[in-house]
């Protein structure tokens, strides 16, 4: 433990990730240049959260990881091993026992309350970077509010597929202003993105890029009138847990082409169950 | 009458070497000027320099805006240079693929700019793509096709709908037949033509082709090391030459 | 409607020496509406030329040239063309079209550009090439395929399918059989009827004897040039 500084980055490097921090929460959406740092694993890691994490973590905090919305998997389960370790900090599983939730594509079904962090890692944070490869032009582009390629995107889905196929990393506005990529979350999770009462930082570590929405951030779903956003999800129910109203994931579960559909929550499915709801599929 | 496009003094230099001279004329609507000369005359430079691709080291480049009336569009805020070079005006390049987004669909290319002045309604956005795509004789059941599996001259004309679509006042083009097979080339100077009298189009037109100015051009400039040696009416120009260059430029064309 | 003052003309060769050749020298005089004038003077007298330059085709160094109330010598190249589209036509020795245009828009884009409907604008084109003898399945086909004679035909047709108040006739009858030389003539005589004032250039006695009032010999104007 006393081989590390807390939370594992220099005093130095945590101050000039929280000012690009502060400065991202200052203007929703803007992305904002940081110098990001090496860190003891591979970028598509979750190295952008990984910083934020860091600079925004206390002694007293009490820290969850989760990937795809679980808290089992081997990234959540070593990015939480390595804050317990570099920084000593309580972790948990359980949502709102949390104040920092660390994630790779997911906002937790449970609405987030004020005084949690929502720590996002990011891996592209351009959203017209599909469409115009060159950084010079997306740069003007978002700050002349230049956004009609975002809108050619979501025609060529509806073009070729007849609906807005884009189901995650889907494109919102924020108040108003910035175009902004919400990570790899799916489109379901997109409501909850706008008027949170959590605060919510991206960090995309390998493109040194931070950027924020602070609570009760106003954030749209780009669409058209004809075409609206509509946040989708699997129509069933949870085979564990019943829920009719979570993110599922599908699995199969033998080679004759039998599945089922869970929460991709795990935390949520789990609490539900415990609480004695149970799905078609529950043991 | 007010000019559409008002030229005043426009001077770009690269380091010691010129790029144009102290170029002024005015541009009234509905005239469509060429601007010949050999390559490294200075007429590229001048167009960009006037579509406010390149900043002028001198000169004004007014133009007649729909809200404000004459405005000089070199020294306007980029945003509203960008908003400019969205609505009124539109700019043709030579190469395609300049101009269009090769991985996006002919409807989505046709699209862009309706959707950049904020057209949020996927229907009518089709519908005026697949109008538009009909203007220039490309079949609408390619509207979903990507450039790269079109022609040159397919390629070509659809870059002329995505920028006629949203009904620009001015266009510039930069040797717009240029690379094109002469059969081809004659399709698209007709489809031209048709569309600068339909839409009453003024247009700024740069080419070393002097068959594609007369047949599009009102009027034409000669330029020369970056200055025009000579201008007036197209056929003037070309029939009863005036200055030592000029008359080299047209006896040098080979009749056929 | 044609008044042409003290009209003088050089050119000069720059990438031959820069020799200046005097072509035409103190031209004056003026075409009412409803005449019809002859240019006369062998070949090489500077018919053409003139010709030309009352068109604005060719530069004039010197002098007036009025159609109607515009001076076609100092106008700025957007009133040249204005007045070649509402006032002044020009029917030359050959047709020069965008290569694959069908005949029908070839002869009524004069009427086109002047904002007339393509139905309106299409009638009076198949009228003036049913008149002309062109036949109806050649409508369709650009004209750069036909023979010296139909091409010939349908360049008239599109001089005439706007009524232009002046008009410049370069050889109009040339290499057309007498039947077609006859529809010429009395298109002519119409466009006087209505009007027109009109400069021609006919090697064809005849038919210059039957359409012009008078005769301009521009030899007269044309310089002795030493050789």
């Amino acid at each position: 433990m006393n081989a590390y500084n807390f939370a594992y980055l220099d005093e130095q490097t945590k101050r000039m990730i929280r000012r690009a921090l502060l400065k991202g929460l200052a203007i929703p959406g803007y992305q904002v240049p940081f110098a990001s740092r090496e860190m003891p694993m591979p970028y598509g890691w979750g190295t952008g959260g990984v910083q934020v994490s860091a600079a925004v973590l206390t002694p007293e905090d009490t820290f969850k990881v989760i990937d795809q919305g679980a808290d089992d998997t081997t990234n959540a389960v070593s990015i939480r091993t390595f804050f317990q370790r570099t920084a000593g900090v309580a972790t948990t599983t359980v949502t709102h026992d949390a104040t920092v939730i660390q994630t790779r594509h997911r906002i937790p079904e449970e609405a987030l309350g004020e005084g949690q962090i929502l720590v996002y890692q990011v891996p592209i944070p351009e959203p017209l970077r599909f469409l115009e490869p060159r950084e010079s032009e997306t740069r003007k582009m978002h700050s002349l509010e230049e956004y009609g390629l975002m809108h050619v995107k979501l025609y060529e889905d509806i073009s070729r597929h007849g609906h807005i196929a884009t189901s995650y990393a889907y494109p919102v506005k924020v108040e108003g202003r910035y175009v902004m990529d919400p990570s790899p979350i799916p489109k379901f999770d997109n409501p909850k993105l706008g008027d949170m009462a959590a605060i919510q930082l991206f960090g995309a570590g390998r493109e040194q890029r931070i950027y924020a929405l602070p609570p009760y951030t106003q954030v749209v779903s780009l669409d058209f009138e004809d075409h609206p956003f509509e946040a989708t999800k699997a129509d069933h129910p949870c085979g564990m847990c019943g829920a009719q109203d979570s993110y599922l994931d599908e699995l199969i579960i033998d080679d004759a082409g039998g599945r089922m559909f869970v929460c991709s929550d795990t935390d949520y499915c789990e609490a539900r169950q415990a609480a004695g709801h149970k799905g078609k599929d529950a043991a | 009458m007010t000019p559409l496009l008002s030229v005043q003094g426009m001077t770009k230099r690269y380091g010691a070497h010129i790029g144009c001279a102290d170029v002024s004329f005015d541009l009234y609507p509905g005239e469509v000027m060429g601007i010949v000369g050999e390559s490294g005359s200075g007429k590229s430079t001048l167009l960009n320099c006037m579509a406010g691709h390149l900043r002028p080291d001198a000169g004004q480049v007014v133009f007649d805006t729909r809200t404000d009336g004459p405005r000089d569009t070199v020294t306007m805020s980029e945003p509203e240079r960008r908003m400019l070079g969205r609505t009124d005006w539109a700019f043709v390049h030579q190469h395609a693929r300049d101009g269009l987004r090769m991985g996006v669909s002919a409807g989505g290319n046709v699209g862009e700019r309706l959707m950049a002045v904020g057209e949020r309604h996927y229907g009518d956005i089709r519908d005026k793509a697949t109008d538009w795509l009909g203007r220039v004789e490309i079949d609408a059941a390619r509207i979903d096709d990507r450039p790269t599996t079109f022609s040159g001259g397919m390629q070509q004309r659809l870059q002329i709908a995505r920028n006629l679509v949203t009904g620009p006042r001015l266009v510039f083009m930069d040797e717009p037949t240029g690379g094109l097979d002469v059969s081809v080339q004659a399709r698209l100077l007709d489809l031209l033509r048709g569309l600068v009298r339909d839409m009453g189009l003024s247009a700024i037109i740069v080419t070393h082709d002097l068959a594609v100015v007369r047949l599009l051009a009102d009027r034409l400039m000669v330029m020369k090391n970056g200055r025009v040696v000579e201008a007036g009416l197209t056929d003037q120009v070309l029939d009863d030459p005036q200055h030592a260059y000029s008359q080299l430029l047209v006896s040098s064309v080979l009749q056929v | 409607m044609i008044e042409l003052t003290n009209v003088s003309k050089t050119f000069t060769l720059h990438n031959q020496g820069s020799a200046v050749i005097e072509v035409i020298n103190d031209v004056s005089f003026a075409v009412a509406a409803g005449e019809c004038v002859a240019l006369t003077g062998a070949s090489g007298a500077g018919k053409s030329t003139l010709m030309r330059m009352i068109y604005g085709n060719y530069l004039t160094q010197a002098g007036q040239i009025r159609i109607g109330d515009i001076d076609l010598v100092q106008a700025e190249p957007r009133q040249v063309i204005a007045v070649r589209r509402e006032v002044l036509g020009y029917v030359s020795q050959f047709l020069r079209v965008v290569p694959r245009v069908p005949t029908l828009d070839v002869v009524a884009e004069p009427l086109r550009t002047l904002g007339v409907s393509a139905e309106m604008s299409q009638a009076r084109a198949k009228a003036l090439l049913g008149q002309l003898n062109i036949p109806e399945r050649l409508w369709s086909l650009s004209p750069t395929t036909f023979s010296g004679g139909e091409q010939q035909r349908v360049n008239i047709a599109r001089g005439f399918a706007h009524a232009y108040p002046a008009m410049l006739l370069d050889e109009p009858t040339a290499s057309l059989d007498a039947k077609n030389r006859e529809v010429v003539l009395s298109l002519i005589e119409e466009a006087k009827a209505r009007g027109a004032a009109i400069i021609g250039i006919f090697h064809d006695e005849a038919a210059r004897d039957r359409v012009c009032d008078r005769e301009i010999d521009v030899s007269r104007f044309t310089p002795k040039v030493a050789a």
